[in-house]
């Protein structure tokens, strides 16, 4: 473990100090460049995505000099639209939300939130970020391969993925897909041991569990999911990878052949296994990327709303409770696949009861801002945002996990919209909100806060634009994962509505650029920040920004109080440092 | 500082983001409930059912999101920061938070239970009798449908059989020489209940008939049957569902419903000089 000695002689060359760094605050500034670095490939592929929806068959002689074998001829070709859709989902659940909320602010924050010099194991810390760089590496290389990226989706639902004959990228590209994912796991594994730990034996004199920001709450919950969810993944990978190369045959039974007629050499393997196992992890890892949302979204609101958070202890309550039953309710993805209609009952059951904490949550953030005096700051829009898509999409999902309503929304943009709007904009709207609050302590300046409010509004509309109107595509019947609608006559009505969607993913993708520029360009130019420019209660907002290696003075500090005094009768300002004794809070 | 009570100061941003839910409200209700952004035209006879629990979820879902953002809305236009002033101090209520999750907790019961009855009138009913029966294969990327022929039994399949048109490998010994395989179009006819056996030779399908509301993966190692009973005569497409490889998006067939038996006897009739 760190200890206080380590402070005392902070001279360390560049390379030590910024690249192979076992600083925690270090590793979670690089998960986040390198997690917006795959963002940056992630929606670069969406935006090819909707340029192919929106117009079909249209051709792009410029594209075709960029990918001379995705635009041959200049039409883009069937396979590689499927390779965008398996790698944009697969880098943005993975490598953008997981890596930034969990790597990028779990790193960052852990220590600094509950007055720790580090992480319990600096190093594997360390090692856990280069794990996770060299799966990105890998995740990218997977696009290079011969015969292109795998095409079955970010699912890779067996028998697709486990036949390399099955299709073009399930070859090479989709050995580097399950070698990425497995990196992955490890790299998840060894961030979650690390925060558990940290979490449980690390907080400073006075920080009780009841104490903690909810942030940390969420982190920890969201460590313990990591490491209960990820090993099934990393397993499934495996049993995969033995079926392609191994001659096993977890997930293909006897009797297949290929289009040419060619009989394939298995025997006894039944592809639901995959399901099973894919969606045990899956449907955990939307709470591993939307807890640590929620819990910043929470922190957040409660700041600039100048308002104590309604209800603290429901909130830790219903994150467990989500936590758990996130385990039980995977088979909601399976209801139309096969599996016993029985269980169909049972996950629909299951799957309406993890509804209830979360409708506990929103209320309990519309309870916080009411009768709040709100600063609409840059974070707090976002995080105001994030409530919204939330409800939104929170929402959408009971149609999905209502089995008998699911026959007719199931694999169609319905179900696009739906996740988009709950697992990745309300996420990332929550990130957003994380970023443009905390970048004044990682590095000592201040955004540009105009730029960040053009970036809110147009992201607010157009995300409401293109998600809110896959909804509709998808009642119409716009099923998902499909290269060409114009192909069905009965879609004739979502040809226009593509077009809306994709201009407005556009200028969505667009807004993002002033988000980069701004991030990128605040770190050396950006107006100097305070010690605690929003004034927040939080300890990292008691140490300079950004702050110095070991992160607190000689002494750690000590907390007299919970993270939310903010507008307390009797205090002179409106809000109470958590270091505040309450002797000294009185004078007003 | 001054303590605050009460409503706060209307500041233009929380105005703006307060008018922009509200909009937001108002199109989505709108895309919700227009028929130009509705279901592909109903067909078939357990449909209606499908479509009543989602306007039902509709209806529920609706209200709370409806109520959520404009209250949503309303905050953030009410209570913006006033120079000098705190915000209100309370952050417990049992008896509110005991009444939503009460709420919450009925309405999501009602909605498992009849959601859970049509489930049960689709997934375990029997067809009734007299229908017909009809395999549908589902493989890279094709639907090839087979009628078992006037014994009423398939024939068994073989795949080291597959060749030329015999796609799935059918044996014509045996049970299998009266069975007719039609690669792309299947009818039924009007009224009668069809009996669908789904099965796949290569990768998961999905055999989904976007008006009849029937969707279901077909699984390879898998038989899995679905039924349902036409209503409308017509031509209707038959579409692939589930990502299946690079030609998924042109896997579709046609689902033609003849209005009576004897169409539907010589269109069968007129596909044996293909067999």
């Amino acid at each position: 473990m760190t200890t206080h000695d380590e402070h005392a002689h902070p001279e360390l060359g560049f390379w030590r100090k910024y690249i192979f760094s076992t600083d925690h605050k270090i590793i979670g500034i690089q998960y986040i460049i390198t997690a917006m670095a795959m963002a940056v490939v992630g929606g670069v592929l969406s935006m090819l995505m909707r340029l192919q929806l929106g117009w079909p068959g249209t051709l792009w002689p410029r594209l075709e000099e960029i990918f001379p074998v995705g635009f041959a001829g200049g039409a883009m070709a069937p396979e590689f639209y499927l390779s965008l859709v398996t790698m944009h989902g697969t880098i943005m659940v993975f490598f953008l939300f997981t890596a930034v909320l969990t790597g990028g602010f779990g790193n960052y924050l852990i220590p600094l939130q509950i007055g720790a010099r580090d992480m319990a194991f600096p190093l594997l810390n360390a090692l856990s970020y280069w794990t996770f760089l060299l799966s990105c590496i890998t995740i990218l290389g997977a696009l290079f391969a011969a015969g292109g990226a795998p095409l079955g989706g970010w699912t890779a639902y067996a028998p697709l993925s486990a036949l390399p004959e099955m299709g073009p990228g399930q070859g090479d590209g989709m050995t580097l897909w399950i070698l990425a994912i497995a990196l992955f796991t490890a790299s998840g594994l060894m961030g979650g041991l690390n925060y558990v730990t940290t979490l449980l034996t690390m907080r400073t004199k006075g920080m009780s569990m009841m104490r903690l920001p909810l942030t940390q709450w969420a982190l920890f919950i969201t460590a313990i999911l990591g490491t209960l969810a990820f090993p099934v993944l990393l397993a499934a990978g495996i049993l995969l990878t033995f079926d392609r190369i191994g001659g096993t045959s977890f997930f293909v039974p006897a009797g297949l052949f290929t289009a040419a007629g060619a009989a394939v050499e298995h025997s006894g393997g039944h592809p639901l296994l995959w399901q099973h196992l894919f969606w045990f992890f899956g449907h955990p890892e939307v709470y591993i990327v939307l807890l640590p949302a929620m819990g910043i979204a929470s922190d957040i609101l409660s700041t600039f709303a100048r308002k104590p958070i309604f209800s603290y202890k429901m909130m830790v309550y219903s994150m467990s409770a989500i936590a758990f039953l996130s385990f039980i309710v995977w088979g909601h993805h399976m209801f139309l696949s096969g599996m016993n209609p029985f269980l169909g009952s049972l996950f629909t059951l299951t799957t309406l009861l993890i509804a209830i904490p979360s409708a506990v949550k929103t209320f309990n953030w519309l309870g916080t801002i009411l009768g709040a005096r709100i600063q609409f700051t840059v974070p707090m829009l976002f995080a105001l945002g994030f409530v919204s898509t939330f409800i939104s999409g929170g929402l959408s999902g009971i149609f999905l996990g209502t089995s008998a309503s699911d026959i007719a929304m199931h694999d169609t943009y319905f179900v696009v919209g739906h996740f988009h709007l709950v697992m990745a904009v309300a996420p990332l709207f929550a990130a957003f909100a994380g970023v443009y609050f905390w970048f004044p302590k990682m590095f000592g300046r201040m955004m540009n806060m105009t730029a960040g409010k053009v970036h809110f509004w147009i992201s607010f509309v157009g995300v409401n634009c293109v998600f809110f109107s896959m909804h509709a595509a998808g009642v119409i019947g716009h099923l998902r994962r499909i290269y060409d609608p114009t192909q069905y006559a009965f879609l004739e009505p979502v040809y226009g509505m593509n077009q809306f969607i994709s201009i407005s993913a556009f200028v969505l993708g667009a807004a993002q650029i002033l988000f980069l520029v701004n991030f990128f360009a605040s770190i050396w130019l950006g107006p100097k920040a305070g010690v605690n420019p929003w004034n927040a209660t939080t300890l990292e907002w008691t140490v300079p920004s950004p702050p110095g290696h070991g992160n607190f003075g000689p002494e750690l500090p000590v907390v007299e109080r919970w993270a939310f005094d903010y507008s307390m009768p009797g205090a002179k300002e409106d809000f109470v440092m958590q270091t505040e004794a309450p002797t000294r809070v009185e004078s007003s | 500082m001054a303590s605050g009570s009460g409503i706060g100061k209307v500041t233009i941003p929380g105005a703006v983001l307060g008018v922009l839910l509200f909009v937001f409200v108002l199109v989505s209700i709108w895309l919700s409930v227009a028929d130009r952004f509705w279901f592909p035209d109903l067909a078939s006879e357990h449909g209606g059912s499908v479509d009543t629990v989602y306007v039902v979820v509709l209806i529920v879902t609706g209200i709370a999101f409806v109520a959520t953002q404009l209250l949503l809305a309303y905050i953030v236009t009410r209570y913006g920061a006033r120079n000098g002033e705190k915000a209100a101090y309370w952050h417990e209520n049992a008896r509110a938070e005991a009444i939503l999750i009460g709420g919450t907790a009925v309405t999501l019961t009602v909605l498992v239970f009849l959601g859970q009855y049509v489930w049960y009138q689709i997934y375990f009913t029997d067809p009734p009798e007299g229908g017909m029966v009809v395999e549908a294969t589902g493989q890279q990327f094709q639907w090839v449908f087979r009628y078992p022929g006037d014994d009423g039994v398939f024939g068994d399949l073989d795949p080291t059989l597959v060749a030329g048109t015999n796609y799935i490998g059918l044996d014509r010994n045996g049970a299998g020489a009266d069975d007719i395989l039609v690669v792309g179009q299947m009818h039924a006819v009007a009224d009668q209940p069809v009996r669908v056996v789904l099965r796949s030779t290569d990768v998961i399908h999905n055999f989904h008939l976007p008006h009849m509301r029937v969707k279901q993966d077909t699984v390879p190692g898998m038989s899995i049957e679905v039924w349902f009973t036409p209503t409308e005569t017509g031509t209707y497409e038959v579409a692939c569902a589930e990502l299946c490889g690079l030609g998924h998006f042109r896997m579709s067939g046609m689902l033609i419903v003849d209005a009576t038996q004897a169409e539907f006897d010589q269109w069968l009739e007129d596909q044996l000089v293909f067999q």
